[in-house]
């Protein structure tokens, strides 16, 4: 424990948004220090490393005119801290926790870490509560349960800016309650942004929003989410809401990491991301989730845009294996004017099993989505032949596949902007189903 | 002795504590966190620390434990939940909260329980180590006590005891308790290592019918995410035929272990009518604990499950998944600046995995008894491509192959087993064993495979002429293919068909060939297909 503040002007280099110093007094891993500019300017930032009495800084915010001789860095003795309260609600913030809404900022209750523990696994309970999202691909086939975490892979150019807004208005919990919304724009245009602005000013102040658009400083992509999960983990876990956090883009976010992890000339993996990639992102993900004994639940949708719509490139993948599941569009479909494109078979709720069924959803729900499933595969498989042989090479049955895959990506997947009920969604598989009884084994 | 730290690096610290060998346990800054000595250089001494050490100051504190990173064995083990360095995840939840801490070091067993201990040994018996020297009911288990070294008798006491009360004194004077400490990167001794002979009973159908594993035997499972990796483990926890499992889920989804915590406390175990828990041993590393403990949590999983083999019991020990250890293996060999082979992984991931995996085996242990260790172990490979390191250095070491298959998973086939690219080394003996039970086992799976693979052929030319031009012979196969994947292969493992007995498997598959070859008889007495598939339609179930 050190009594004063330490102030030290010796900075021995600096490079990119790392900073060096030397005789610095026993410094901490993770401490936040202040970094006073020539211009007067004040930064945050980030113990990395230290050897002995040398020091490594990572700094939130561009070292564009910091220098060696006049910045000056102050050590707080403490980890980085975010401000935590129920006046957080209806504000929008960057990514250091400014608010740039125009407003002052609210008066803190208290201030929690912001890298979060982990959730001991006996104190987790399982994610088992449906929630309607009005979409029947998702309702019906891929159910989203409470405490989920459940990424939209996406393609450049595809609705997913649409759907997400979609959802954000229709989300029903099962008590029939709202969502309190945690947003957080990485590396977004101010294009974009705009449209997540209107819907954010429909919300009624039941969100919060951290803003890091492409033109702000990449190390406050790493930052933005880690603020954003510790103050949805409060709303959660303390102020008992049930939390869904979107996260758009989580691609934007890797290649921020994989920028930074090259200035502090870490070894580089597949192509060119960090090794700790997947940890780094657990370290995120993980943060979804229910506890038992208290009411309140973190729910993840984070968007994931796959590069050259590579679901194998590093980033959907190691998303996939720490997400429950995949919520996969298709540029095929958005061509055909199917919204939204979702592609069902390689989409995946790993959480549904639970949340489905009688009680949930309705006691039919679980035979009706393996039906849709197999019969569609067939089908969707029976295209390649139709390429070759043509139709009338093919037998009576499997031209009723043939007729059975279009239909359900008319009937079923296309929905448009309407919202469907689970009731609806489930009605329109029955119906669909019951029209050829004879090929839907 | 003391020192402190003189440099941190994420979780690589250096330390100038005198005296220190490789692999020795220390407690860093004065939150005492957990490390272990990776390297000496001079004076220094380079610590991987296994807790989250942000707020980790130079100049604080370093003490050595004097010994290497250990596991406490005894009763009490089963049905536990542990994290990477066996702490207990529930005293965990009670000391400190929802959320776990750093600093804590429970002692892993329930030190105040009583157990009822009964011996034949009387004073004066020398005894090895490893042999036993008591005995306590654990659950429906004989939880021998066993010697952690040789000595002497010099007393020793039957009745209700806890751990902290000493069992027996020996002629030194050194008291022995119930349980011991063991080193978790050390392989347990035994006499000698046995050839594997029975079967290991999964129940899941497409397992024991096809590609058979022995009690003893090594199986990996790869596969792309939403395979159906961790189902497929979950269930064969579940189900297998062994008296103990222990469950390691290393690096992976928290609310996973939330789920199946749930279940094992609520199913019973089919054989023994206990809780699924009774039988259990869990331990739980989530992807975002920190990633040395989760590199250290394997080890620890599997010298508790030596522990059990010890005792003459069949232990099945199941990991998901191994791609996350080697990947701590990477991020920490990244951190020590070692020079990096295939994709980034050190050269020694080869050898550190081939030393895990034949920890596994069957052995007459140091008690006279017979013991077998079973590992089935999931693989990740990124992008699903089985080429990369981790996939390439376990398929030397293992026995069976369960190629999980992207396709097949996107179908909704599960478990997704590709049983063209799998296979089991143990498929003969295995055999041997179920032609004694089932004459026509090997037969039928001949059969089966080869219904499998023509459909494989047959689909090629389908998709050039179409299935109207095939023939009603070839039409068939297709059709009895169909039905031993769908009826036959596939098996949900969240209804009552989540497990098949050995007698029910090798009825459903004699019957799906028999209806094959009476239609097939029927053709060559010149029937039509059409007419006979409808007639089987129409006929009255």
């Amino acid at each position: 424990m050190r009594l004063a503040e330490h102030q030290y002007r010796s900075v021995s280099a600096i490079r990119g948004p790392l900073l060096f110093l030397e005789k610095v007094f026993a410094a901490r891993l993770g401490e936040l220090v202040r970094i006073d500019a020539p211009d007067g300017r004040a930064l945050t930032g980030e113990v990395l490393k230290i050897f002995g009495d040398q020091v490594l800084v990572q700094v939130f915010g561009g070292t564009q005119g910091l220098d060696a001789r006049r910045t000056s860095v102050s050590f707080s003795d403490a980890v980085m801290r975010a401000p935590l309260g129920a006046g957080v609600l209806g504000r929008v913030f960057d990514g250091s926790f400014r608010p740039i809404d125009d407003l002052p900022m609210f008066i803190p209750e208290f201030r929690q870490p912001v890298i979060g523990a982990p959730i001991n696994p006996v104190a987790r309970a399982h994610p088992e509560e449906f929630i309607e999202t009005g979409f029947s691909t998702i309702d019906g086939l891929n159910t989203l349960v409470k405490g989920q975490k459940l990424p939209i892979f996406t393609c450049a150019g595809l609705p997913a800016r649409e759907m997400t807004e979609q959802l954000l208005h229709q989300a029903r919990l099962p008590d029939g309650g709202p969502f309190v919304l945690v947003f957080v724009a990485l590396g977004l245009t101010h294009f974009e942004y705009q449209f997540y602005r209107q819907t954010l000013e429909h919300m009624q102040s039941r969100f919060v929003a951290f803003v890091n658009l492409a033109d702000a400083p990449v190390v406050e992509r790493l930052l933005a989410p880690r603020l954003a999960l510790t103050v949805a983990e409060d709303l959660a876990f303390r102020q008992e809401m049930d939390v869904l956090v979107i996260i758009t883009d989580m691609t934007n976010y890797c290649d921020a990491l994989r920028e930074i992890s090259t200035a502090r000339e870490e070894l580089p993996g597949r192509r060119g991301y960090p090794g700790h990639m997947y940890s780094d992102l657990a370290s995120l993900y993980e943060r979804a989730g229910r506890i038992h004994g208290r009411k309140g639940s973190v729910t993840m949708l984070p968007t994931v845009t796959m590069p050259e719509d590579d679901i194998s490139h590093p980033i959907p993948d190691l998303t996939g294996y720490i997400t429950e599941g995949q919520l996969v569009l298709s540029r095929e479909l958005h061509q055909k004017g199917i919204y939204p494109p979702i592609d069902v078979l390689p989409s995946l709720s790993r959480l549904m099993q639970q949340g489905i069924g009688k009680g949930q959803t309705r006691a039919d729900h679980r035979d009706l989505s393996n039906q849709l499933y197999r019969t569609y595969a067939k089908g969707f498989d029976l295209r390649r032949l139709e390429a070759v042989v043509g139709r009338d090479g093919m037998l009576a049955e499997d031209r009723k596949l043939l007729d059975f895959a279009d239909l359900f990506e008319a009937d079923f997947v296309h929905q448009g902007k309407v919202r469907r009920t689970i009731d609806e969604t489930l009605d329109t598989a029955q119906t669909l189903l019951d029209a050829f009884k004879g090929v839907t084994r | 002795m003391n020192g402190t730290v003189t440099s941190i690096s994420g979780a690589t610290v250096c330390v100038d504590l005198a005296d220190l060998k490789i692999g020795d346990r220390v407690f860093v800054g004065t939150s005492r966190l957990t490390g272990e000595v990776v390297r000496l250089v001079d004076k220094i001494a380079t610590v991987q620390v296994f807790e989250e050490n942000r707020g980790l100051g130079i100049g604080e504190p370093v003490t050595t434990a004097g010994e290497p990173l250990t596991v406490a064995l005894g009763p009490g083990l089963l049905g536990g939940v542990f994290d990477g360095l066996q702490r207990p995840l529930p005293l965990l939840l009670e000391n400190s909260g929802d959320f776990v801490s750093s600093g804590q070091n429970p002692f892993p067993l329930d030190r105040k329980k009583t157990w009822p201990v009964t011996t034949s040994r009387k004073p004066g018996d020398h005894l090895h180590s490893g042999e036993a020297f008591a005995k306590v009911h654990e659950g429906h288990i004989e939880h021998l006590l066993l010697m952690s070294k040789d000595g002497t008798l010099q007393q020793i006491e039957e009745g209700n005891l806890t751990l902290e009360n000493p069992v027996a004194t020996l002629a030194d004077k050194q008291p022995l308790y119930g349980w011991h400490s063991w080193p978790v990167r050390k392989a347990r001794p035994y006499q000698r290592k046995l050839p594997p002979t029975r079967p290991l009973v999964t129940g899941q159908r497409c397992l024991d019918f096809l590609f058979p594993l022995l009690k003893g035997g090594v199986a990996m499972v790869p596969g792309g995410f939403g395979t159906g990796k961790t189902v497929l483990e979950q269930t064969i926890a579940k189900f297998a035929d062994v008296d103990v499992v222990v469950y390691v889920g290393c690096g992976e989804r928290g609310n996973e272990m939330a789920g199946l915590l749930d279940e094992f406390s609520e199913l019973e175990d089919p054989r023994s009518k206990r809780p699924l828990k009774e039988r259990t041993i869990i331990v739980a590393n989530t992807s975002n604990m920190p990633v040395a403990a989760r590199e250290s949590s394997i080890f620890t999983a599997v010298t508790m499950a030596e522990y059990y083999r010890d005792m003459g019991l069949d232990v099945l020990f199941l990991a998901d998944s191994l791609s996350r250890w080697a990947e701590a293996l990477r991020e920490i060999s990244s951190a020590l600046e070692e020079m990096p082979g295939e994709d980034g992984y050190p050269t020694y991931l080869g050898s550190r995995l081939s030393g895990f995996i034949e920890r596994a085996g069957v052995v007459k242990t140091l008690s006279g008894g017979q013991g077998s260790l079973s590992m089935i172990l999931a693989v990740s490979p990124p992008g699903g491509d089985f080429a990369e390191p981790v996939t390439q250095a376990c398929l030397r070491v293992s026995g069976a192959l369960y190629m999980l298959d992207t396709q097949l998973a996107h179908r909704r086939h599960f478990p997704a087993i590709n049983w063209t690219q799998s296979f089991s080394l143990y498929s003969d003996t295995a055999m041997a064993h179920f032609v004694e039970e089932h004459g026509e086992w090997a037969k039928l799976q001949a059969r089966c495979r080869d219904i499998l693979q023509r459909e494989e052929a047959l689909r090629e030319v389908a998709e050039v002429v179409g299935m109207e031009g095939l023939q009603d012979g070839d039409r068939l196969l297709m059709r009895t293919a169909e039905k031993i994947r769908l009826d036959f292969l596939c098996q949900n493992s969240f209804t009552e068909d989540a497990f098949a007995a050995p007698k029910s498997t090798i009825e459903s598959i004699t019957r799906l060939v028999a209806e094959h070859d009476q239609l097939s008889a029927a053709l060559d007495d010149g029937a039509l297909l059409d007419d006979l598939l409808k007639e089987a339609a129409d006929a009255p179930r």
